[in-house]
Formats: C-alpha cells, sequence, structure tokens
C-alpha cells in the first residue's frame, strides 16, 4: 500500500511533466582520452574555508549527531552558499542538520538555522513559523529578530519588519538597528529618513567591516530609488572596497549600471561570476546592449536558457525573477514573462519583484496587472524614480 | 553579539542571489518488453561528496581517479535504486562507464541494462540516491517505453514512482488492467474458493436440517446474483480504497484473514449457522478480499498518471472473471442440484476439502511456516 499511497500523494505535486526531454543539455557521453584528463575543479579548491568545511563534514559524518559540530557545518555551510552562490552548500546544511530537521521542539540553534535555509529556497512561511516560535520562547533572541525582519520585509510586510527592528535597539549596534530599519522603512515611505539614519549610523566608528559593508548596500539601493545616482555609486564602490566578491553587492551593482545606461562597466564586474546564474543573467543583459560583444552574448544566452531549463526540470521555481527579466529582456516573450513575474509577486515583494512585474505588464499590455502594481506603490507609498518611471511607460 | 550579529546579516542576503543549481542526476530508462537499457548521469561533485572521488586532494577529480573509484560508484549508486516489475526486482548491471558535462559540471555517465524475471503493465521505481547526503538532491527520470516518454522527479518526499502502462494510449491501457483483474481472479485460487463455498448452496434450500433441491432455476438465479453482486459490491469498496490510499491494513493479516473466511464459508455449508442469509457473509467477507486484490493491484502498479482508469479496468477485469466462474457454475449445478452426488460429493465433501486447504493456507499465512509448496497461490 505504501507505494501506491506514496504515487498517489505525489500526484498533486506539479512535478509530473508529460514532455519528452533530451537527457540533459550535455553533448554527448565519451569516454576521456586521458587518465589525466581533469573532469571537473571542485570548488574547495584555492578556498581554505571550503577545504575547512569539507574537514568539519567528515567529522561530522562520525558523529552526525554531535549538535555543536552540526550547526558549526551548517553554519559554514550556508556562509559558503551566499559566498559562492551555490545552492549544493545549502543542502549540506541541511543534511547536518537532518537529526533535528524534522522535530518540532528542535533546539533553537538548529530552529534558527533551519529558518535561514527555508529563507534561502523561499519557503517564507517556514521560515516565519520557525521564527515565531523562537520569540515566542525567548522575545530577547536578536538573530532570530533581525532575521525575522528582513523575511517580513521580502514578503512585503513593512509595518511588522520595522516594529521587530525597533525591539533591537537595545541588543544590538546602532548601525544594525539602522541597517535594520532601512528597508522596511524606505520601501513604506519613509526613504528619506531611513536613509539619514543610515548615513549617519555609518559616520559612527566602532563597527566591523561586513556590517558596514552591508549598511553601505542599503544605502547604495535606497539613494539609487530615490533617483541619486551620484549618492549611489559612491557608496556601491565604498562597499566594493570592502567586500570585491559578495555576489549580491556586484547583483545590485550590476542593475545600477544596466539602468544608468553603462553596460560596458558591467562586464568587468561580471567576467569572472558566470558559474552563478543570477550574476551570468546581468551580463547577458549588458552583452545584449554591446554590439561588439556579439559572440559572448549568443554563448551566455543559451547558457543562461540552459540553466533556467535545468532548474524548470527539477521542479525549482527560486529563479523565477531572474527568468522574467531573462525572457522579457532577451527572449522578448512578453507572455512567458508576465506569467513569470505574477507568480514571482505572489511571493517576493521587493522593489526588484515589482520591476520586472511592471515591465513584463507593459510589454504585455496587460492592464489589469498595471493596476496591482499602481494600487501597491499608492498602498505602500513606496519610493522608486525607475519604478514609477516604468509604470508611466517612459 | 555583534560579531554574532554580522554572522546572521551575511545568511540573511543569501536569500537575495540564488544562483547555480542544486543537486541532480539524470535517469533514463528504456523499456522493451522485459528488458530494460538507462542511462545515469551523476554529477562528480555530488559523488565526491557522499564517497570521495578526489583521492590526492588536490581539488581536481581526473578521469583517472573516477575510473579508480568505479566499483564504489556502482556499488554506492544501484545499491539506491531499486526498479520492480510486478512486484519482483530487476537486477541490473552497469554495461558502460563515461563523462558528460552538463550545466554545472562533469557528470559521470553510468550506462546499464536490466531484465525483469516478471512482466507487468508498470515499473515502481524506487531512488534514493544522496539520501541523508544532500536532501535537496532531485532524480530527474525520463521513462521511455514504445516510443513515448515522460519525465517525473523524484526527491526526498518522493522517492518511489509507478511509471508504464500508460505510454500506449487509455484504451489498451484500460484493456491491459482487465486482462490483469480476470487472470487475477483465476489464479487467485481462494477467491474461487471463497466464492464456490457460498454458491454451492445457492441452487438447494435447507429444510428440516437437511440441504433439499431448490425450486425453479429462477430462484437459484436470484440467489446466486445476491450472493455475486454483495461479493462485488464489497470487495470493489475496499479495494478503490486501498489502491487510493484511504485504507490500508497489513498484507500478511489481509491474507491470513481471506484463507480464514473460505475456512468459514466452506464450514458453513457442513454445519450451517448462516443458512439463508449468505449474500450477507459474501458482503461482510468481500470486504476482505477488496484488500486482497488491492495488494496484486500493487504489485502490478497503477500509472500514476491515469490511476482510476486502469483501477477501475482491474475491478472490471475481476468481475468478468467471476462472473465466467458463475456462468460456468450456475447451470451445471442446477442440472445437477437433485443428484445425491452433488449434495454429498460435492457440497459434503467439496466444502470439506476447500475447508482443509484453506487451513492450511491459513496457518502458512498467519504464522509465516510453508507446511507444503503451495500449489495455489494467494494474491
Amino acid at each position: 500500500m505504501g507505494i501506491v499511497g506514496t504515487g498517489l500523494r505525489a500526484l498533486g505535486v506539479a512535478s509530473i511533466l508529460f514532455t519528452a526531454f533530451a537527457p540533459g543539455a550535455g553533448a554527448a557521453p565519451y569516454v576521456p582520452t586521458d587518465d589525466a584528463v581533469v573532469l571537473e575543479r571542485l570548488p574547495e579548491r584555492g578556498d581554505p574555508k571550503l577545504r575547512e568545511l569539507k574537514r568539519m563534514r567528515v567529522a561530522l559524518a562520525a558523529s552526525p549527531r554531535n549538535l555543536d559540530v552540526a550547526a558549526s557545518v551548517a553554519r559554514r555551510a550556508i556562509t559558503a552558499s551566499r559566498e559562492t552562490g551555490d545552492p549544493r552548500f545549502l543542502g549540506q546544511a541541511q543534511a547536518a542538520l537532518s537529526p533535528w530537521w524534522t522535530l518540532s521542539d528542535a533546539p533553537p540553534v538548529v530552529v534558527l538555522l533551519r529558518a535561514t535555509i527555508r529563507q534561502s529556497q523561499h519557503d517564507f512561511d517556514g521560515a516565519l513559523a520557525d521564527l515565531d516560535k523562537l520569540l515566542m520562547a525567548n522575545p530577547r533572541a536578536a538573530q532570530a529578530r533581525l532575521t525575522r525582519a528582513t523575511v517580513l520585509t521580502v514578503v512585503g510586510r513593512f509595518a511588522e519588519a520595522q516594529s521587530d527592528c525597533r525591539q533591537l535597539v537595545s541588543a544590538a549596534p546602532p548601525l544594525v538597528v539602522a541597517g535594520c530599519l532601512a528597508p522596511p522603512t524606505s520601501l513604506s515611505g519613509g526613504a528619506e529618513g531611513a536613509y539619514a539614519g543610515l548615513v549617519q549610523a555609518l559616520e559612527t566608528p566602532g563597527t566591523d567591516t561586513g556590517t558596514i559593508e552591508w549598511a553601505l548596500t542599503l544605502a547604495a539601493e535606497i539613494a539609487q530609488r530615490r533617483g541619486d545616482p551620484v549618492a549611489a555609486e559612491r557608496h556601491f564602490v565604498a562597499a566594493l572596497a570592502l567586500d570585491p566578491s559578495d555576489p549580491y553587492l556586484k547583483g545590485a551593482y550590476a542593475d545600477f549600471l544596466l539602468d544608468s545606461s553603462r553596460p560596458h562597466d558591467v562586464l568587468p564586474l561580471l567576467a569572472a561570476d558566470t558559474k552563478n546564474d543570477a550574476l551570468l543573467l546581468r551580463l547577458v543583459l549588458a552583452e545584449q546592449q554591446l554590439p561588439d560583444q556579439r559572440e559572448a552574448f549568443v554563448a551566455h544566452r543559451s547558457e543562461m536558457a540552459a540553466r533556467f531549463d535545468a532548474a524548470r526540470r527539477r521542479g525549482d521555481s527560486l529563479h523565477r525573477r531572474e527568468e522574467a527579466r531573462f525572457r522579457l529582456a532577451v527572449e522578448a516573450d512578453s507572455r512567458g514573462a508576465l506569467t513569470l513575474a505574477r507568480d514571482n509577486w505572489k511571493v517576493q515583494r521587493e522593489p526588484a519583484d515589482l520591476r520586472v512585474l511592471i515591465d513584463a505588464a507593459r510589454a504585455a499590455n496587460n492592464a489589469p496587472t498595471l493596476r496591482l502594481a499602481s494600487d501597491w506603490i499608492a498602498q505602500t507609498h513606496l519610493e522608486d524614480k525607475a519604478l514609477l518611471a516604468a509604470l508611466a511607460g517612459l | 553579539m555583534i560579531r554574532a550579529l554580522t554572522m546572521v546579516f551575511a545568511l540573511l542576503l543569501a536569500g537575495g542571489a540564488t544562483a547555480h543549481k542544486a543537486s541532480d542526476a539524470y535517469l533514463t530508462i528504456e523499456r522493451n518488453g522485459p528488458s530494460l537499457q538507462g542511462q545515469w548521469d551523476i554529477a562528480l561533485r555530488d559523488l565526491d561528496n557522499a564517497i570521495g572521488l578526489d583521492v590526492n586532494g588536490d581539488g581536481e577529480i581526473t578521469w583517472g581517479e573516477l575510473k579508480a573509484r568505479r566499483v564504489e560508484i556502482d556499488a554506492y549508486a544501484f545499491g539506491r535504486l531499486r526498479i520492480a516489475s510486478a512486484g519482483e526486482t530487476c537486477p541490473l548491471t552497469v554495461s558502460d562507464r563515461l563523462a558528460d558535462s552538463h550545466t554545472d559540471g562533469a557528470y559521470a555517465v553510468l550506462k546499464f541494462a536490466g531484465s525483469c524475471p516478471q512482466s507487468g503493465p508498470t515499473l515502481t521505481i524506487d531512488y534514493r540516491l544522496f539520501r541523508g547526503v544532500d536532501p535537496q538532491h532531485r532524480g530527474l527520470l525520463n521513462f521511455v517505453e514504445s516510443g513515448a516518454s515522460r519525465s517525473v522527479v523524484f526527491s526526498e518526499e518522493t522517492p518511489v514512482w509507478v511509471v508504464g502502462g500508460d505510454s500506449a494510449g487509455p484504451l489498451s491501457q484500460f484493456a491491459t488492467y482487465v486482462h490483469e483483474g480476470i487472470w487475477h481472479i483465476w489464479l487467485g485460487f481462494d477467491h474461487v474458493l471463497f466464492l464456490l463455498s457460498l454458491l454451492l448452496p445457492a441452487v438447494l434450500v435447507r429444510r428440516d436440517r437437511h440441504w433439499q433441491p431448490g425450486g425453479s432455476f429462477r430462484s437459484a438465479f436470484i440467489e446466486v446474483a445476491k450472493v455475486v453482486t454483495a461479493f462485488t459490491l464489497a470487495h470493489s469498496i475496499t479495494l478503490s480504497l486501498a489502491a487510493l490510499g484511504v485504507v490500508s491494513l497489513p498484507s500478511r493479516w489481509v491474507e491470513s484473514a481471506i484463507a480464514l473466511s473460505v475456512v468459514l464459508a466452506a464450514l458453513n455449508n457442513l454445519f450451517p449457522v448462516v443458512a439463508n442469509g449468505r449474500w450477507i457473509a459474501a458482503f461482510a467477507f468481500g470486504l476482505l478480499h477488496g484488500f486482497g486484490f488491492a495488494g496484486a493491484l500493487k504489485d502490478l502498479g497503477l500509472p500514476t498518471g491515469s490511476l482510476a482508469l486502469s483501477l477501475a479496468g482491474f475491478n472490471v477485469g475481476v468481475e468478468i472473471g467471476q462472473l465466467a466462474i458463475v456462468a460456468l457454475f450456475l447451470p451445471l449445478a442446477y442440472a445437477l442440484r437433485a443428484t445425491w452426488g452433488y449434495r454429498r460429493l460435492l457440497l459434503g465433501g467439496g466444502s470439506a476439502a476447500i475447508a482443509a486447504v484453506a487451513a492450511v493456507w491459513f496457518a502458512e499465512r498467519a504464522f509465516d511456516f510453508p507446511l507444503f509448496i503451495a500449489w495455489a497461490s494467494g494474491p
């Protein structure tokens, strides 16, 4: 019965695809001519932190129920996924926590890491449920509060996010509080104050580089939305000086450059990041505008399409925002882009999500979606010059 | 505190820039009658993660290193893939080992072949590659048969899929399951004997503690129709409930109880307790037999894409098989009903023999003890 039951439950899952597909995007399988041929370079090559993670995973395999080692492996793996943009590390993080993953009374350290992994997989409801539980048990858990504020911002629940940030005042340094408040405040009608608070907190010395880089990125994004490209550029450059390899920062800066009609400047920024899907997308968008990059554009475009295809086949919906942008700008498929952008908007409510929704709706001439977008802007008092211009069809 | 918080900021930004692909493996299985041909592409990074490929620890995987680990790779991968047809595992052997690249890097390519000892309309595939190593891993299956192909995705939540049986179009699929249903009731002697035990007295009436020949063919027919209808209704209900996963009973319990129901039905002919309400017994025990049919159907496998059609076909097949038995039985029994041979030899001796055989089945099934090599098997 078990087997039939499993198959039946799975019927509801949208993972049954009736279309035929070729066995992967690879060329024909081959037998390498020489034993010395290098087939794969592992990510830990030349990265001591990833080698250390691998060693720790070996240690964890020997005692998988050691909570300290497991939490440490999970934390390092999550950090690795952020630094490399590689979701395989999220799988490793989840595997490290597997003895506690499904427990309703998992230890707090596991619940916090689980919430972070869930958030990275866009399971925002699951992440919020974990964080609610942590904060119910311990209202002073600063990390949980900060994480929840971020998740609430991503799903567009700005007032609740701000309330979480305010409760951090006595528990965290001023720059952390300002950085927590800046996104939800700036996205709900308080951009000027949020920006000023951030700039002021940045002038106070004594915070570590990681936090400063993060705050500078936030300041750059707010300045960009407020239509102050000079300040945005200054903050982006300062942030990149602190961490030239942060993929999130590079993506945000590339978007700024694309919006500022500076596609040439995107090339050196992202030349070495083609393994990262989100960054490859920006590179493709830049190359598309540059006649002398024709060859690179053609190659990167088909690579990008193959990756979206691979993600779709495994049932991933993590790339909808990026894929909508790709379909719209590169493939000129406004209807496909609109479907993706609308599905994405049901889950994520960041300005980038709204931007692709508006662009796709305008291209597809879809009035109801444009109305939905303008209602959202009116309701949240979102300040974003580029968005308003897109909505007005400029 | 600041250090700890900083760590979280780092984590928080992770959601903003999703990239790369998580772990996938690509599995192609082509079925041609009992023989299987397959190809399995598994990422070298994932294999390294699970069993270690980078023997010299230089962060590079060469073809030589991959070849050196081929025995371990075969054992690891094929220890986590089970293909079964009609409840029997189809053994698989690796025929070739190659390399290929996909969008996220290099893959080991394992070509394999297999053969299924039992034929059936479907294949049940149980896929657990990288279980415990990467919960985000997905197995992307492309199943090819009769020129048609379909795709399913294995994950930690759905490690088992039933494929096939629906590639030849709905009509032929329905026919396949009707056929399976007919053969199931004809070869499932316990169902036949149960039915016969209930039908043997249908052409008789119980009067003065003795069996007497019944009157008209009409009344015998009505009696048979009541028993058969009750049995059909009951087992259709439980067959559907069990096949749809609503109710599930342990198969040893079900099989033992079915054997016991045959014993009781036969004994009732020798020492009647229920004489004229046999349709009630047919209904009550029919519920049990439905679970037995469901067990057989589980071994055949139901194609996930068109489950209702196959279930209906199997049920129709069971009814056709059953009606064929009745059509043979009723005229013969009616003609012989007044003879000594029918009442003594068939009803008396037959019922005693049925009770004895079923008692042996019961002992075997309930206590898992093979008394003799069963010439008759349950479902």
